[in-house]
């Protein structure tokens, strides 16, 4: 069995006449350390997709199960505990705490635990150097580039080393400039082991990845499986 | 970083919102400590004002007869024995639960002489309790200080033609008046007074006495409590609280009590609403942080414990602030209450450990009850439709 298994999965908004069926019974795997971009048009499915995989949004039908845990069956409050302990979340809009400096967003993920704040600090030094951000870690989000929040959002995904990424359009906000710096950083993440789970509608960033997973009105289409990377 | 960074510094960002729970919570606070300083330090006063009335306990022989008196007019003709208690049971008063709040007891024998060709009552009594038992006494002359004095009243002086420095024959006995009383308009005006044993040696009752007087220090005693008390170690006496004199204030006190609790509860309802509403305005305004932390792994209960102290430290703040702006305005109030502001005839104010952590514990349970809510709306939210919010 895959890593990550995802098996006839569905998703519906809505009930009676007014109910949306977002994703339709979806199967996929995924193993571990694998580098996977999902495509799709705007409405095919992949953001809610990417909001189940990420253990957010309970589908109404089919498992998700990650290293064998069945997800959906955790309650609340494990279920908070999983995404602390197995996902790193990188959202299209950074999704930074404007009042906490950068150093302070990226330990964030390690609030609730029970370490010490010198460990924790630590931790998002490492982090921050990590991103190529050494040095920043005192200033607020809105005190640096879009680039570098990007880099901040990474490095705050990554702090408390999950096994898994998820990137909701990663590169959405970025320049040509900074889209390549940003799919050089997730390349080196995925090559240190890190599974990375991305959607994008950019087949710039798509290139990157080992596999596209192709949605469509909440149905996968296709499934590339690409031979040159970078 | 940790749970409390996180509520310390969403507080310093939304100051105004903070601001305005404190300030809801102060004023519930500060009223809540006005009402009940006013009410003790009106209690106090009270309590202190029935201490300068002297004795506040009188304890005198149980009998089966009737007053033959109304109005200090005797009905008259019909005389009975009178029966009298034993001086060394009232030592046992000293054993009793309350024992320490007894300031006083004074011991006193009635009983007529004779001077010349008059009758008198004559009273006999412990000088060395007379200033705390009748405070108000002034004398022309001096106390008794030996057993052939005697002090006399201003009515029984003037019928009498006592004179200080001059003897007196009572029954076979000679005295010397020490000291004659300025009116008092009570009926001191016609007793003589002498020391105790020199009143039991002429009216031949050694050891014994008519009624002895005790002055009970009432703040925080229980009056009623302590009249049960010596009554049961007293059974051959009748023991009564004196009381009537402070009666119907300390019933206008209660009532202002009453009345001071119940604006109280408003108050503090007003202010747990204003704490309601802003934190559930600030929750509204954080959903999309709060689905962040979400997202990122932070429990229901996280969330929760971030409200919560964000909501407790500034209820610590507005229990002591609350506190001592009540105390503040309590002494503003108790300036009108003393009539016209006379620092000299002021009522104090009561400063009670107490009540300043019963301040800090009722904005802290305020803040929090008020904060609970929205707290759970908060940690119940779910992160899918919060990041939505994005």
């Amino acid at each position: 069995m895959s890593y990550i298994q995802v098996d006839n999965l569905s998703k519906q908004y809505g009930e009676g006449e007014a109910a949306v069926l977002a994703v339709r019974g979806i199967n996929f795997g995924i193993a571990s350390g694998e580098l996977i971009a999902i495509m799709g048009e705007s409405g095919s499915g992949k953001s809610t997709l990417l909001t189940v995989m990420g253990a957010l949004n309970s589908p109404g039908r089919g498992k998700y199960l990650v290293d064998d845990i069945d997800v959906y069956s955790l309650g609340h409050e494990e279920r908070a505990d999983f995404r602390r302990n197995y996902l790193g979340f990188v959202f299209q809009s950074f999704h930074l705490i404007p009042y906490l400096t950068v150093r302070e967003n990226v330990m964030l993920p390690l609030t609730p635990v029970n370490i010490r704040k010198k460990q924790k600090r630590a931790m998002a030094e490492e982090a921050l150097a990590r991103v190529g951000l050494a040095g920043k870690g005192g200033r607020l989000p809105s005190q640096i580039s879009g680039g570098e929040q990007e880099r901040v959002a990474i490095a705050r995904a990554m702090v408390n080393k999950p096994p898994i990424l998820l990137a909701d359009e990663p590169t959405g906000n970025l320049d040509t400039k900074n889209t390549r710096e940003m799919m050089n950083l997730l390349q080196q993440l995925n090559s240190d082991g890190m599974t990375i789970i991305m959607v994008t509608h950019n087949p710039e960033c798509a290139q990157y990845a080992g596999r596209v997973l192709r949605l469509s009105d909440g149905l996968l289409v296709e499934e590339d499986k690409l031979i040159c990377q970078g | 970083m940790n749970l409390w960074d996180i509520a310390l510094r969403n507080l310093r960002r939304r100051k105004s919102k903070a601001a305005f729970v404190l300030v809801g919570l102060t004023i519930g606070v500060s009223a809540v400590v006005v009402f009940i300083s006013i009410a003790e330090a009106l209690t106090q006063n009270i309590n202190s004002k029935l201490e300068e009335y002297g004795a506040n306990i009188l304890i005198v022989p149980k009998t089966e007869n009737l007053s033959m008196s109304y109005g200090g007019i005797s009905l008259g003709g019909v005389l009975f024995e009178m029966q009298e208690i034993h001086e060394e049971e009232l030592a046992k008063i000293g054993e009793i639960e309350n024992a320490k709040n007894v300031a006083a007891v004074g011991p006193m024998l009635l009983g007529a002489v004779e001077i010349g060709s008059r009758k008198a009552v004559l009273a006999g009594m412990d000088f060395q309790v007379a200033s705390q038992l009748r405070p108000w006494w002034k004398v022309q002359g001096k106390l008794p200080d030996d057993e052939e004095g005697v002090l006399a009243g201003t009515e029984a002086a003037r019928v009498l033609g006592l004179v200080v420095g001059r003897p007196v024959a009572m029954n076979d006995r000679s005295l010397v008046v020490s000291g004659i009383l300025e009116a008092t308009g009570s009926q001191d005006d016609q007793i003589l007074f002498t020391p105790l044993a020199t009143a039991q040696a002429i009216l031949h009752k050694e050891g014994r006495i008519s009624l002895a007087e005790v002055a009970a220090l009432c703040s925080g005693c229980p009056i009623e409590e302590m009249v049960r008390q010596i009554s049961a170690i007293l059974p051959g006496a009748n023991v009564m609280a004196i009381k009537q004199v402070v009666e119907g204030r300390m019933e206008t006190l209660n009532q202002f009590r009453r009345a001071s609790y119940g604006l109280s509860a408003i108050v503090v309802l007003v202010g747990a609403l204003v704490v309601l509403v802003t934190m559930m305005g600030s929750v509204r305004e954080r959903t999309a942080e709060i689905g962040i932390f979400r997202a990122i792994g932070f429990r229901s209960s996280h969330i929760m414990k971030i409200i919560l102290l964000e909501a407790g430290i500034v209820s610590v703040l507005a229990g002591v602030l609350g506190y001592l702006l009540g105390l503040g305005a309590t002494k503003i109030a108790l300036l009108f209450f003393a009539g016209g502001g006379h620092s000299g005839h002021g009522i104090a104010l009561p400063v009670d450990p107490w009540l300043a952590g019963a301040a800090l514990a009722l904005a802290i349970l305020l803040g929090l009850a008020a904060s609970f809510y929205p707290a759970r709306v908060a940690a119940r939210l779910d992160p899918c439709e919060a990041l939505r919010a994005l």
